[in-house]
Protein backbone atom coordinates (compact mmCIF):
# COMPACT_ATOMS: atom_id res chain seq x y z
CA UNK A 1 0.00 0.00 0.00
CA UNK A 2 1.59 3.59 -0.49
CA UNK A 3 2.50 5.76 1.77
CA UNK A 4 2.58 9.38 0.44
CA UNK A 5 5.21 11.43 2.34
CA UNK A 6 5.52 15.41 1.70
CA UNK A 7 8.80 15.65 0.32
CA UNK A 8 9.15 19.49 -0.15
CA UNK A 9 6.58 22.31 -1.75
CA UNK A 10 6.41 23.54 -5.40
CA UNK A 11 8.19 26.76 -5.59
CA UNK A 12 11.35 24.51 -3.54
CA UNK A 13 12.32 22.97 -7.18
CA UNK A 14 12.93 25.12 -9.98
CA UNK A 15 11.59 24.69 -13.61
CA UNK A 16 14.06 22.32 -15.19
CA UNK A 17 15.39 20.84 -12.22
CA UNK A 18 16.27 18.28 -9.49
CA UNK A 19 16.01 18.21 -5.53
CA UNK A 20 17.22 15.42 -3.02
CA UNK A 21 14.99 14.40 -0.49
CA UNK A 22 15.55 11.83 2.39
CA UNK A 23 13.16 9.68 3.96
CA UNK A 24 13.70 7.00 6.42
CA UNK A 25 17.25 7.13 5.43
CA UNK A 26 16.53 6.20 1.83
CA UNK A 27 17.52 9.31 -0.98
CA UNK A 28 15.14 10.28 -3.72
CA UNK A 29 15.42 13.09 -6.09
CA UNK A 30 12.28 15.27 -7.20
CA UNK A 31 12.08 16.94 -10.80
CA UNK A 32 10.11 19.34 -12.21
CA UNK A 33 9.66 19.13 -15.84
CA UNK A 34 9.89 22.04 -18.27
CA UNK A 35 6.23 21.45 -18.38
CA UNK A 36 5.90 22.10 -15.32
CA UNK A 37 5.13 18.33 -14.14
CA UNK A 38 6.93 16.58 -11.09
CA UNK A 39 8.28 13.38 -10.73
CA UNK A 40 10.37 11.39 -8.38
CA UNK A 41 12.92 8.05 -8.65
CA UNK A 42 15.45 6.78 -6.68
CA UNK A 43 18.50 9.22 -5.08
CA UNK A 44 21.23 7.01 -6.97
CA UNK A 45 22.74 6.43 -9.90
CA UNK A 46 22.28 2.70 -10.68
CA UNK A 47 25.75 2.90 -11.81
CA UNK A 48 28.27 3.47 -9.31
CA UNK A 49 25.48 5.31 -6.76
CA UNK A 50 26.36 8.68 -7.44
CA UNK A 51 23.45 11.07 -5.62
CA UNK A 52 21.79 12.68 -8.77
CA UNK A 53 20.14 15.77 -7.08
CA UNK A 54 24.18 16.71 -8.56
CA UNK A 55 23.43 16.13 -11.92
CA UNK A 56 21.85 17.88 -14.81
CA UNK A 57 18.20 17.87 -16.22
CA UNK A 58 17.78 18.53 -19.85
CA UNK A 59 14.23 18.41 -20.91
CA UNK A 60 12.70 14.42 -19.68
CA UNK A 61 16.82 13.49 -18.65
CA UNK A 62 18.62 13.39 -15.71
CA UNK A 63 22.32 13.31 -16.17
CA UNK A 64 24.32 11.42 -13.67
CA UNK A 65 27.35 14.24 -12.80
CA UNK A 66 29.59 11.09 -12.39
CA UNK A 67 29.92 9.48 -15.71
CA UNK A 68 27.23 11.28 -17.33
CA UNK A 69 25.17 8.48 -17.46
CA UNK A 70 21.56 9.28 -18.52
CA UNK A 71 18.02 8.14 -17.72
CA UNK A 72 14.81 9.15 -18.77
CA UNK A 73 13.20 10.33 -14.88
CA UNK A 74 9.86 10.39 -15.97
CA UNK A 75 10.07 6.86 -16.57
CA UNK A 76 13.69 5.50 -14.82
CA UNK A 77 15.03 3.95 -18.29
CA UNK A 78 18.54 4.14 -18.74
CA UNK A 79 19.61 5.70 -21.98
CA UNK A 80 22.90 4.00 -22.88
CA UNK A 81 26.11 3.28 -21.08
CA UNK A 82 27.28 4.13 -18.67
CA UNK A 83 23.88 3.95 -17.17
CA UNK A 84 22.27 0.13 -18.25
CA UNK A 85 20.01 -0.37 -14.73
CA UNK A 86 16.65 1.57 -15.47
CA UNK A 87 16.06 3.79 -12.43
CA UNK A 88 13.96 3.28 -9.79
CA UNK A 89 10.62 6.02 -10.05
CA UNK A 90 8.02 6.55 -7.74
CA UNK A 91 4.21 8.42 -7.99
CA UNK A 92 4.03 12.05 -7.36
CA UNK A 93 0.62 14.05 -6.23
CA UNK A 94 0.71 17.43 -5.32
CA UNK A 95 -1.71 18.99 -2.85
CA UNK A 96 -1.95 22.56 -1.61
CA UNK A 97 1.39 23.31 -3.33
CA UNK A 98 2.99 20.91 -1.39
CA UNK A 99 4.73 17.80 -3.44
CA UNK A 100 4.11 14.00 -1.82
CA UNK A 101 5.86 11.33 -3.07
CA UNK A 102 4.59 7.65 -2.87
CA UNK A 103 7.09 5.44 -1.18
CA UNK B 1 27.09 26.05 -11.92
CA UNK B 2 24.27 24.24 -13.57
CA UNK B 3 24.48 27.43 -15.40
CA UNK B 4 27.71 26.32 -16.89
CA UNK B 5 26.43 22.97 -17.31
CA UNK B 6 23.98 23.51 -19.58
CA UNK B 7 24.41 22.33 -23.46
CA UNK B 8 23.93 24.01 -26.94
CA UNK B 9 24.33 22.46 -30.42
CA UNK B 10 25.99 25.25 -32.20
CA UNK B 11 29.78 25.73 -30.35
CA UNK B 12 30.36 22.02 -31.40
CA UNK B 13 28.32 22.17 -34.96
CA UNK B 14 30.31 25.07 -35.64
CA UNK B 15 33.77 22.98 -34.56
CA UNK B 16 32.87 20.21 -35.94
CA UNK B 17 32.00 21.97 -39.14
CA UNK B 18 35.79 22.96 -39.17
CA UNK B 19 37.23 20.14 -37.76
CA UNK B 20 35.51 17.85 -41.47
CA UNK B 21 35.69 20.51 -43.46
CA UNK B 22 39.19 21.28 -42.71
CA UNK B 23 40.42 17.67 -43.52
CA UNK B 24 37.96 17.82 -46.91
CA UNK B 25 39.74 21.00 -47.90
CA UNK B 26 43.57 19.94 -46.92
CA UNK B 27 42.56 16.17 -47.91
CA UNK B 28 42.00 17.47 -51.36
CA UNK B 29 44.83 20.26 -51.57
CA UNK B 30 47.00 16.52 -49.95
CA UNK B 31 45.58 14.54 -53.02
CA UNK B 32 45.84 17.25 -55.75
CA UNK B 33 49.53 17.82 -55.13
CA UNK B 34 50.26 14.12 -54.32
CA UNK B 35 53.66 12.83 -55.60
CA UNK B 36 55.03 16.52 -54.75
CA UNK B 37 56.42 17.57 -51.98
CA UNK B 38 53.48 20.27 -52.04
CA UNK B 39 51.21 17.62 -50.57
CA UNK B 40 53.44 17.99 -47.56
CA UNK B 41 52.61 20.61 -45.84
CA UNK B 42 48.25 19.66 -46.91
CA UNK B 43 48.86 15.92 -45.27
CA UNK B 44 50.28 17.52 -42.38
CA UNK B 45 47.11 19.43 -41.46
CA UNK B 46 44.86 16.72 -42.51
CA UNK B 47 46.81 14.71 -40.14
CA UNK B 48 46.86 16.50 -37.45
CA UNK B 49 42.88 16.97 -37.73
CA UNK B 50 42.59 13.42 -38.35
CA UNK B 51 44.94 12.09 -35.63
CA UNK B 52 45.24 14.40 -33.58
CA UNK B 53 42.42 16.59 -33.08
CA UNK B 54 39.97 13.54 -32.95
CA UNK B 55 41.33 12.55 -29.71
CA UNK B 56 39.06 15.69 -27.80
CA UNK B 57 36.46 14.69 -30.05
CA UNK B 58 36.45 11.77 -28.81
CA UNK B 59 36.74 12.10 -25.69
CA UNK B 60 34.06 14.94 -25.08
CA UNK B 61 31.39 13.34 -27.03
CA UNK B 62 32.07 10.46 -25.19
CA UNK B 63 31.25 12.24 -22.44
CA UNK B 64 28.04 13.45 -24.24
CA UNK B 65 28.36 16.92 -22.98
CA UNK B 66 29.94 18.91 -26.84
CA UNK B 67 26.30 18.92 -28.02
CA UNK B 68 23.25 19.29 -26.85
CA UNK B 69 21.31 16.46 -28.99
CA UNK B 70 22.37 12.88 -27.89
CA UNK B 71 22.85 11.74 -31.84
CA UNK B 72 24.83 14.57 -32.66
CA UNK B 73 27.06 13.20 -29.79
CA UNK B 74 26.94 10.16 -31.00
CA UNK B 75 27.81 10.11 -34.59
CA UNK B 76 30.84 12.58 -33.89
CA UNK B 77 31.94 9.91 -31.37
CA UNK B 78 31.85 7.19 -33.44
CA UNK B 79 33.73 9.02 -36.18
CA UNK B 80 36.30 10.36 -33.69
CA UNK B 81 36.88 6.82 -32.55
CA UNK B 82 37.21 4.91 -35.95
CA UNK B 83 39.92 7.48 -36.74
CA UNK B 84 41.75 7.50 -33.30
CA UNK B 85 41.30 3.45 -33.91
CA UNK B 86 39.37 3.28 -30.33
CA UNK B 87 36.56 1.11 -30.11
CA UNK B 88 33.83 3.25 -29.07
CA UNK B 89 32.18 0.85 -26.35
CA UNK B 90 35.48 -0.55 -24.68
CA UNK B 91 37.25 2.44 -24.32
CA UNK B 92 33.88 4.26 -23.27
CA UNK B 93 34.14 1.95 -20.46
CA UNK B 94 37.66 2.52 -20.06
CA UNK B 95 37.01 5.90 -19.55
CA UNK B 96 34.48 5.57 -17.33
CA UNK B 97 37.29 3.75 -14.90
CA UNK B 98 39.58 6.65 -15.63
CA UNK B 99 36.86 9.35 -14.17
CA UNK B 100 36.14 7.10 -11.22
CA UNK B 101 39.72 5.74 -10.72
CA UNK B 102 42.21 8.87 -12.08
CA UNK B 103 45.52 8.09 -11.85
CA UNK B 104 44.68 4.75 -9.00
CA UNK B 105 47.22 2.30 -9.67
CA UNK B 106 46.07 -1.55 -10.41
CA UNK B 107 42.54 0.86 -11.62
CA UNK B 108 43.44 3.33 -13.89
CA UNK B 109 43.43 1.71 -17.52
CA UNK B 110 44.29 5.26 -19.20
CA UNK B 111 47.82 6.38 -17.34
CA UNK B 112 50.00 7.68 -20.09
CA UNK B 113 52.89 8.04 -17.66
CA UNK B 114 53.28 5.47 -14.93
CA UNK B 115 56.26 5.13 -12.57
CA UNK B 116 58.81 4.81 -14.06
CA UNK B 117 57.68 6.39 -17.25
CA UNK B 118 58.13 3.62 -20.31
CA UNK B 119 60.02 6.08 -22.12
CA UNK B 120 60.64 4.25 -25.34
CA UNK B 121 56.62 3.50 -25.56
CA UNK B 122 55.64 7.15 -25.21
CA UNK B 123 58.25 8.41 -27.41
CA UNK B 124 57.24 5.74 -30.13
CA UNK B 125 53.71 6.81 -29.73
CA UNK B 126 54.61 10.25 -31.16
CA UNK B 127 54.25 7.68 -34.35
CA UNK B 128 51.22 6.02 -33.09
CA UNK B 129 54.40 3.12 -33.02
CA UNK B 130 52.95 1.30 -29.95
CA UNK B 131 49.40 2.56 -30.17
CA UNK B 132 48.55 1.76 -33.80
CA UNK B 133 49.72 -2.34 -33.73
CA UNK B 134 47.84 -2.45 -30.70
CA UNK B 135 44.86 -1.09 -32.06
CA UNK B 136 44.71 -3.55 -34.35
CA UNK B 137 45.62 -6.48 -32.60
CA UNK B 138 42.97 -5.93 -30.49
CA UNK B 139 40.74 -5.20 -33.13
CA UNK B 140 41.56 -8.38 -34.93
CA UNK B 141 40.86 -9.64 -31.43
CA UNK B 142 37.43 -8.01 -31.08
CA UNK B 143 36.84 -9.69 -34.89
CA UNK B 144 37.09 -12.69 -33.37
CA UNK B 145 34.30 -12.13 -30.89
CA UNK B 146 36.53 -11.51 -28.08
CA UNK B 147 37.60 -9.39 -25.25
CA UNK B 148 41.53 -9.29 -23.56
CA UNK B 149 41.25 -10.60 -20.12
CA UNK B 150 41.54 -6.88 -18.56
CA UNK B 151 38.64 -5.50 -21.13
CA UNK B 152 36.55 -8.15 -19.46
CA UNK B 153 36.78 -6.62 -16.11
CA UNK B 154 35.19 -2.98 -16.83
CA UNK B 155 33.05 -4.07 -19.97
CA UNK B 156 29.77 -5.49 -18.79
CA UNK B 157 28.20 -8.51 -20.53
CA UNK B 158 25.65 -6.83 -22.28
CA UNK B 159 27.51 -4.32 -24.07
CA UNK B 160 30.07 -6.89 -25.72
CA UNK B 161 28.10 -7.98 -29.38
CA UNK B 162 28.83 -4.17 -29.64
CA UNK B 163 32.29 -4.55 -29.41
CA UNK B 164 32.57 -7.65 -31.98
CA UNK B 165 30.39 -6.20 -34.49
CA UNK B 166 32.53 -2.58 -34.90
CA UNK B 167 35.85 -4.62 -35.17
CA UNK B 168 33.91 -6.52 -38.17
CA UNK B 169 33.22 -3.31 -39.52
CA UNK B 170 36.30 -1.51 -39.14
CA UNK B 171 38.43 -4.70 -40.30
CA UNK B 172 36.76 -4.77 -43.10
CA UNK B 173 37.57 -0.88 -43.70
CA UNK B 174 40.95 -1.50 -43.21
CA UNK B 175 41.09 -4.06 -45.51
CA UNK B 176 39.24 -2.33 -48.49
CA UNK B 177 41.58 0.68 -47.81
CA UNK B 178 44.90 -2.05 -47.97
CA UNK B 179 43.13 -3.48 -51.38
CA UNK B 180 42.74 -0.08 -52.80
CA UNK B 181 46.64 0.45 -52.11
CA UNK B 182 47.37 -2.57 -53.86
CA UNK B 183 44.95 -2.13 -56.99
CA UNK B 184 45.89 1.46 -57.36
CA UNK B 185 49.73 0.85 -56.75
CA UNK B 186 49.68 3.75 -54.18
CA UNK B 187 49.47 4.63 -50.94
CA UNK B 188 47.07 7.68 -51.27
CA UNK B 189 44.43 5.55 -49.84
CA UNK B 190 46.07 4.63 -46.38
CA UNK B 191 47.38 8.04 -46.15
CA UNK B 192 44.07 9.18 -46.31
CA UNK B 193 42.30 6.70 -44.12
CA UNK B 194 44.23 5.08 -40.90
CA UNK B 195 47.71 6.55 -41.73
CA UNK B 196 47.17 10.04 -40.04
CA UNK B 197 47.00 7.94 -36.98
CA UNK B 198 50.71 7.59 -37.62
CA UNK B 199 52.04 10.65 -39.09
CA UNK B 200 49.31 12.99 -37.29
CA UNK B 201 49.20 11.78 -34.05
CA UNK B 202 52.14 13.61 -32.10
CA UNK B 203 50.05 16.50 -30.71
CA UNK B 204 47.20 14.20 -29.67
CA UNK B 205 50.24 13.04 -27.14
CA UNK B 206 52.01 16.37 -26.56
CA UNK B 207 48.33 17.82 -25.45
CA UNK B 208 47.57 14.84 -23.42
CA UNK B 209 50.62 14.28 -21.43
CA UNK B 210 50.12 17.64 -20.05
CA UNK B 211 47.21 16.16 -18.29
CA UNK B 212 48.81 13.61 -15.43
CA UNK B 213 52.37 13.43 -16.10
CA UNK B 214 54.33 13.20 -13.24
CA UNK B 215 51.73 14.05 -11.03
CA UNK B 216 50.98 11.56 -7.83
CA UNK B 217 49.38 8.45 -8.02
CA UNK B 218 46.52 7.38 -6.01
CA UNK B 219 45.12 11.40 -5.04
CA UNK B 220 41.47 11.46 -4.69
CA UNK B 221 41.75 15.34 -4.89
CA UNK B 222 42.40 16.55 -8.71
CA UNK B 223 43.86 19.09 -8.53
CA UNK B 224 46.42 18.00 -7.13
CA UNK B 225 46.84 15.24 -9.80
CA UNK B 226 46.11 16.91 -12.84
CA UNK B 227 47.08 20.26 -14.94
CA UNK B 228 45.79 22.99 -16.29
CA UNK B 229 47.45 24.75 -18.84
CA UNK B 230 47.12 27.68 -20.72
CA UNK B 231 47.43 27.26 -24.55
CA UNK B 232 46.95 29.40 -27.42
CA UNK B 233 43.60 29.62 -29.99
CA UNK B 234 44.61 27.17 -32.32
CA UNK B 235 45.50 24.34 -30.00
CA UNK B 236 42.43 25.10 -27.68
CA UNK B 237 40.54 24.42 -31.02
CA UNK B 238 42.30 21.17 -32.05
CA UNK B 239 42.02 20.22 -28.08
CA UNK B 240 38.77 21.64 -27.33
CA UNK B 241 39.52 22.90 -24.21
CA UNK B 242 40.82 19.77 -22.79
CA UNK B 243 43.86 22.13 -21.46
CA UNK B 244 41.22 22.84 -18.62
CA UNK B 245 41.93 19.50 -17.21
CA UNK B 246 41.83 20.07 -13.85
CA UNK B 247 38.09 21.47 -14.06
CA UNK B 248 37.64 19.16 -16.68
CA UNK B 249 37.74 16.50 -13.98
CA UNK B 250 36.17 18.26 -11.56
CA UNK B 251 32.91 19.09 -13.15
CA UNK B 252 32.68 16.92 -16.65
CA UNK B 253 29.33 18.04 -16.69
CA UNK B 254 30.40 21.50 -17.94
CA UNK B 255 30.67 21.50 -21.46
CA UNK B 256 34.27 22.11 -23.15
CA UNK B 257 33.52 25.21 -24.72
CA UNK B 258 32.22 26.82 -21.18
CA UNK B 259 35.61 25.70 -19.46
CA UNK B 260 37.64 28.95 -19.24
CA UNK B 261 34.62 30.33 -17.96
CA UNK B 262 34.61 27.82 -15.42
CA UNK B 263 38.21 28.00 -14.64
CA UNK B 264 37.47 32.10 -14.11
CA UNK B 265 35.19 30.90 -11.67
CA UNK B 266 37.11 28.59 -9.50
CA UNK B 267 40.31 29.26 -10.05
CA UNK B 268 41.19 30.90 -6.28
CA UNK B 269 40.56 27.26 -5.60
CA UNK B 270 42.73 25.63 -7.62
CA UNK B 271 47.06 25.68 -7.41
CA UNK B 272 48.09 28.42 -10.45
CA UNK B 273 47.43 26.83 -14.12
CA UNK B 274 50.83 26.68 -15.86
CA UNK B 275 51.30 29.91 -18.61
CA UNK B 276 51.83 28.00 -21.75
CA UNK B 277 52.82 23.82 -23.16
CA UNK B 278 56.52 25.06 -22.85
CA UNK B 279 56.48 25.96 -18.86
CA UNK B 280 54.43 22.38 -18.80
CA UNK B 281 56.86 20.70 -20.13
CA UNK B 282 59.90 21.88 -18.16
CA UNK B 283 57.99 20.53 -15.27
CA UNK B 284 56.79 17.32 -17.22
CA UNK B 285 60.33 16.05 -18.87
CA UNK B 286 62.77 16.53 -15.82
CA UNK B 287 60.18 14.47 -13.33
CA UNK B 288 59.39 12.06 -15.67
CA UNK B 289 63.21 11.67 -16.08
CA UNK B 290 63.72 11.79 -12.31
CA UNK B 291 61.13 8.92 -11.94
CA UNK B 292 62.99 6.42 -13.61
CA UNK B 293 65.53 6.28 -10.93
CA UNK B 294 63.27 7.46 -7.89
CA UNK B 295 59.58 5.93 -8.12
CA UNK B 296 58.18 8.00 -5.10
CA UNK B 297 59.29 11.15 -6.75
CA UNK B 298 56.04 13.10 -8.23
CA UNK B 299 55.34 16.81 -9.01
CA UNK B 300 54.02 18.29 -5.78
CA UNK B 301 51.43 20.91 -6.48
CA UNK B 302 49.99 23.54 -3.80
CA UNK B 303 46.84 24.95 -3.21
CA UNK B 304 46.43 28.38 -2.59
CA UNK B 305 46.01 29.82 1.24
CA UNK B 306 42.45 29.54 1.81
CA UNK B 307 41.52 27.42 -1.05
CA UNK B 308 38.03 24.92 -1.02
CA UNK B 309 39.01 21.57 0.51
CA UNK B 310 37.44 18.39 -1.02
CA UNK B 311 34.06 17.50 0.24
CA UNK B 312 34.20 15.20 2.93
CA UNK B 313 31.67 12.43 1.26
CA UNK B 314 33.77 12.67 -2.02
CA UNK B 315 34.22 9.73 -3.93
CA UNK B 316 37.31 10.25 -5.87
CA UNK B 317 36.36 13.72 -7.84
CA UNK B 318 37.43 16.49 -6.40
CA UNK B 319 34.23 18.72 -5.53
CA UNK B 320 34.63 21.57 -3.62
CA UNK B 321 32.23 22.55 -0.09
CA UNK B 322 30.08 25.18 -0.02
CA UNK B 323 33.10 27.95 -0.17
CA UNK B 324 33.88 27.41 -4.18
CA UNK B 325 32.64 30.85 -5.62
CA UNK B 326 30.60 28.31 -8.13
CA UNK B 327 27.26 28.97 -7.44
S1 LIG C 1 27.79 6.88 -11.40
FE1 LIG C 1 26.26 7.64 -12.66
S2 LIG C 1 26.99 7.30 -14.63
FE2 LIG C 1 28.51 6.46 -13.38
Amino acid sequence: MTQWIAACGVDDVDEEDVLPFQHDGVDYAIYRSPDDTFYATAGHCTHERELLCDGLVMDRVIECPKHNGRFDYATGKALGAPALVDLRTYPVKVENDTIYIGV
Amino acid sequence: MKELMRRSDGPATRDTVLWLGGMLVFGAFGVAFWGSWFAVPFFLAYGVLYGSASDSRWHECGHGTAFKTRWKNDVVYQIASFMMMRDPTTWRWSHTRHHTDTLIVGRDPEIVAMRPARLARILGNLFGLVDVPVALRLMVIHACGRLTAEEQTYVPESERRKVFTTARIWVGMYLATAAACVLTGSLLPVVLIGGPRIYGTFMHLIYGLTQHAGMGENVLDHRLNTRTVHMNRLNRFLYWNMNYHVEHHMFPMVPYYRLPELHEEIKHDLAPAYPGLWAAYKEIVPAVLRQLKDQTYYVRRGLPEGAAPLHPVSDGRAVLTERSAVA
